[in-house]
């Protein structure tokens, strides 16, 4: 564990033994209105908890149901259900102390064998959850052999000592474990209310949930509303009332109907930023977010024999001028990546990759210089194809640099676009040459982005292999400050250059001044609770 | 005209089989599946998905009883997507849906798109049927999907009457840009055809008989004219009718409706093969029924048609 993610843990802990505060400071004046809606680009998933795999679905759940921890305005650990846990000397058994005035919205208290259920049922091969594998990153003991179906659901390394005691055991220690409980995927599920109704029991009027909101209405591809619950154990200082997601498809038509008043919260369309910040200055937000963008080179047996180069690798990345990416292209407040976590994860400390350091006018010229000794030049041109899913923000990024490689290093480039499973098809089977990549973390530590790199990664593209690297990364696990290993590995991506980072994501909305006190903007996984949010007087 | 419709019938169910079937090849075909995703689940848990919806057996299989399941249960299989939902559950929410503002759209462009092209051929060559021509080849360029978010800037925007979007149970006022964006090419082409059809039967010989006869003009547009005017139009409406009540990807998606016009495309994108193939069966069945109901309006109307 390095420095900061003890501070965060330490504040934790602080944070437990403080009392729950109002999602409101005093002294504030509360607007009349306390209705949350905001724009959602496409219908959720689900919003069951242990089936739940996209971000607006989790939005709603994390409205819906709490787990063990929930996260502050800056994405410390605060208590949810739990209210502290002690860590056995071996680091492998966690013991959480649960909130004992917790209720589920039909009055049913909330206990650790909820708890127990949802995870048991999280790694059930019957439940086919798509975060299956999530059992798997929060390390729990036998969590392979149950995935599999191989060994009993109640192998897996949790258990309820009695109603308000869970107990958790993991295969190894994992210093972050803790931080993984805020997962939607982790979520109690109320076995009575499954057993009754089957498959329909997350739909309004069935649901039965313990967060501070309930699922009141669902239109599918028009809107889905959550209504406060009563029985909740904050719901004296929850403001909101009301949060409905409406469903646009369309960024542009969200844009006005934003700007007629029907919205809190919206998406900026790409490109607009800079024009909407000079007119509504109070209203278009910028702020950093817990995901990358990067090119993966094909470094598989079915790749360019040019990119096994390394050299042809650092020359196409050296001469890839990010800032003109994030202040001409994309214009949202974006940061150039020269490594391949981003600055905002917690606990890490971006290093400063050696090419970093230098101006774009010295990155050309080592790239130029680097090209020509691998033997490429205008004699021998370079050409390579760049594949990326259809999107006018992905083509953007795609014309610019593939500008950049033919001015600078005279590389000709072919642009390829497919439609999106077609596109994840072809990436997965590594039947590209140069390809987009991005990912948003699933929670807020390095490794979260560093094990894409690991030689057994499902989403490694680039199939790069070092067995440095996976060494690093498999000890960063279990140590007490893996800044040290996190450097190196990206140090050997800059040295290596498997991918090329080209920015780190920044999160541009339109938001009404009304809420945007309460809005987490320090939280780079936005990771947002409507229980923290209330809406001031204009 | 009993074994007339009795041969329609038999036609059809072959028809849509054939169509079902050759959907569901192609769309197991294509490249991706509907559990694809930017990172790829572990093989393990993707095994678990797949046989929890009977994925993992031969395509043969997966066919067989997906056909068994709509012809003993009616049932259309869940979605791969919105896993809380099943097909029939869209269906069942979405169609009604696009049926209010299809319906709605179809009147207003038949009433709307055939009295301007009746006024357009009856008054040829003058301000009104210039107004006419005018208007319908301006709507027919407009794409809805250009109309569309100009609607919402204007009447949302701009005057603040409308309300931008949703469905709201079908309240009127969610209805009306719906309707407008939808219907307006459908009635441009309803006035050309209805234009260009009457012009051609006011020149054919019956009418001229019936002016020597010295008829009033009235009894000859409403008795004599309407009638194989509308033949070729009612020939043009099945399909146009078909098109309007199962919705609009376009629609759907910008006024946020809730229709399944935009499950039906982005079931595509998505890989979710229920779902695709639900809405493949529904507007497939709906096509061939109405271009059926056109046939024997058809046959009705005109008794040459039944030989």
């Amino acid at each position: 564990m390095n420095v900061s993610t003890k501070s965060i843990l330490l504040a934790s802990a602080l944070a437990l033994a403080s009392p729950a505060l109002a999602a409101a400071p005093e002294g504030v004046a509360l607007a009349d209105d306390q209705t949350f809606t905001y724009r959602v680009l496409d219908e959720h998933s689900s919003v069951d908890p242990q089936i739940v795999e996209d971000v607006s679905g989790s939005e709603i759940v994390r409205d819906l149901f709490e787990g063990l921890y929930n996260q502050d305005a800056d994405g410390n650990l605060v208590p949810g259900v739990a209210l502290s846990h002690t860590v056995s000397d071996d680091k492998l058994t966690y013991t959480f102390t649960l909130r004992p005035e917790a209720k589920w919205s039909d009055g049913n208290p909330v206990t650790a064998h909820d708890f127990v259920y949802g995870w048991q049922r999280l790694a059930d091969p019957e439940t086919a959850s798509p975060y299956q594998w999530y059992v798997e990153v929060m390390g729990l003991a036998n969590a392979g052999s149950v995935m599999a179906g191989e060994a009993p659901l109640e192998e897996l390394g949790v258990r309820a000592i009695d109603d308000h005691t869970l107990e958790v055991t993991l295969e190894k220690p994992m210093t972050y474990f803790p931080l993984t409980t805020t997962h939607a995927s982790t979520f109690p599920s109320p076995k009575w209310v499954i057993d009754e109704h089957g498959a329909d029991w997350i739909k309004p009027g069935n649901i039965v949930s313990n967060g501070a909101y309930v699922l009141t209405e669902h239109v599918p591809q028009e809107r889905s509303v959550r209504e406060r619950n009563p029985m909740y154990w904050d719901n004296e200082n929850t403001v909101i009332e009301k949060v409905s997601a409406l469903v646009i498809n369309d960024e542009n038509v969200a844009l006005t109907r934003f700007l007629a008043g029907e919205l809190d919260r919206t998406e900026v369309p790409a490109g607009q930023y800079p024009a909407l910040k000079e007119e509504y200055p109070d209203t278009a937000l910028s702020f950093p977010r817990l995901c990358n963008y990067y090119f993966n080179f094909n470094l598989s047996e079915n790749g360019p024999e040019a990119t096994q180069d390394v050299r042809v690798r650092k020359a196409l990345s050296y001469a890839v001028n990010r800032d003109i990416i994030v202040e001409n292209v994309l214009q949202g407040g974006q940061s150039p990546a020269y490594t391949f976590t981003p600055a905002a994860t917690a606990g890490f400390e971006q290093p400063a990759t050696d090419y970093s350091t230098w101006t774009q006018e010295e990155r050309n010229a080592k790239a130029v210089e680097l090209l020509a000794e691998a033997g490429y030049g205008p004699d021998n041109p370079l050409s390579l194809t760049y594949l990326y899913n259809t999107s006018e923000a992905h083509k953007k990024v795609a014309i610019a640099v593939s500008q950049m490689w033919k001015q600078t290093l005279g590389v000709d480039i072919t642009l390829e676009n497919q439609e999106w499973q077609t596109f994840l098809e072809t990436r997965g089977n590594h039947d590209f040459e140069i390809a987009r990549g991005a990912w948003c973390g699933d929670y807020n530590e390095a490794s979260t982005f560093l094990d894409l790199v690991q030689s057994s990664s499902g989403y490694n593209d680039a199939a790069y292999s070092n067995a440095e690297v996976d060494a690093l990364l498999a000890e960063a696990k279990s140590m007490d400050d893996p800044q040290a290993n996190y450097t190196r590995v990206e140090e050997i991506i800059a040295e290596e250059m498997p991918i090329i980072p080209i920015y780190h994501y920044a999160g541009v909305f339109m938001m009404n001044p009304a809420i945007v006190d309460s809005w987490p903007v320090q939280n780079v996984e936005q990771n947002w609770y409507s229980k923290d949010l209330y809406k001031v007087a204009q | 005209m009993l074994s007339f419709i009795l041969r329609r019938v038999s036609i059809a169910i072959p028809t849509l089989l054939v169509l079902l079937i050759i959907s569901f090849w192609l769309m197991q075909t294509a490249p991706g599946g509907p559990f694809n995703s930017e990172r790829p689940l572990p093989p393990q848990v993707l095994a678990n998905i797949e046989a929890k919806y009977g994925l993992d057996q031969p395509m043969w299989k997966q066919m067989v009883d997906y056909l068994k399941g709509i012809i003993t249960q009616f049932d259309f299989g869940p979605s791969y997507k919105y896993k809380d939902r099943s097909v029939n559950d869209i269906i069942a929410q979405g169609f009604p849906v696009t049926l209010h503002y299809g319906l709605i759209s179809f009147m207003l462009a038949i009433v709307i798109g055939g009295a301007l092209g009746i006024a357009a051929a009856i008054r040829q060559n003058s301000w009104l049927d210039y107004f006419a021509v005018g208007i319908t080849i301006g709507a027919q360029v407009l794409p809805n999907f250009v109309m569309a978010p100009i609607l919402i800037l204007v009447f949302t925007l701009w005057l603040g009457w409308l309300p931008g979007g949703g469905w709201n149970g079908g309240q009127w006022d969610h209805v009306i840009m719906p309707v407008i964006a939808l219907s307006t090419s459908y009635m441009a082409s309803i006035a050309r055809l209805t234009r260009s059809s009457m012009l051609e039967v006011l020149r054919s010989n019956f009418i001229r008989t019936a002016r020597a006869k010295g008829l009033p003009d009235r009894v000859i547009i409403w008795r004599h004219a309407l009638k194989p005017t509308i033949l070729p139009v009612v020939s043009y409406l099945g399909p146009a009718f078909v098109g309007m009540v199962t919705g609009s990807f376009i629609i759907d998606s910008i006024f946020s409706t809730g229709g399944v016009g935009y499950f039906y495309v982005n079931a595509a994108f998505n890989r979710d093969y229920a779902v695709m193939m639900g809405l493949t069966f529904l507007l497939g069945s709906m096509t061939i029924l109405f271009n059926m109901v056109v046939d024997i309006l058809y046959a009705w109307i005109d008794p040459k048609i039944r030989l």
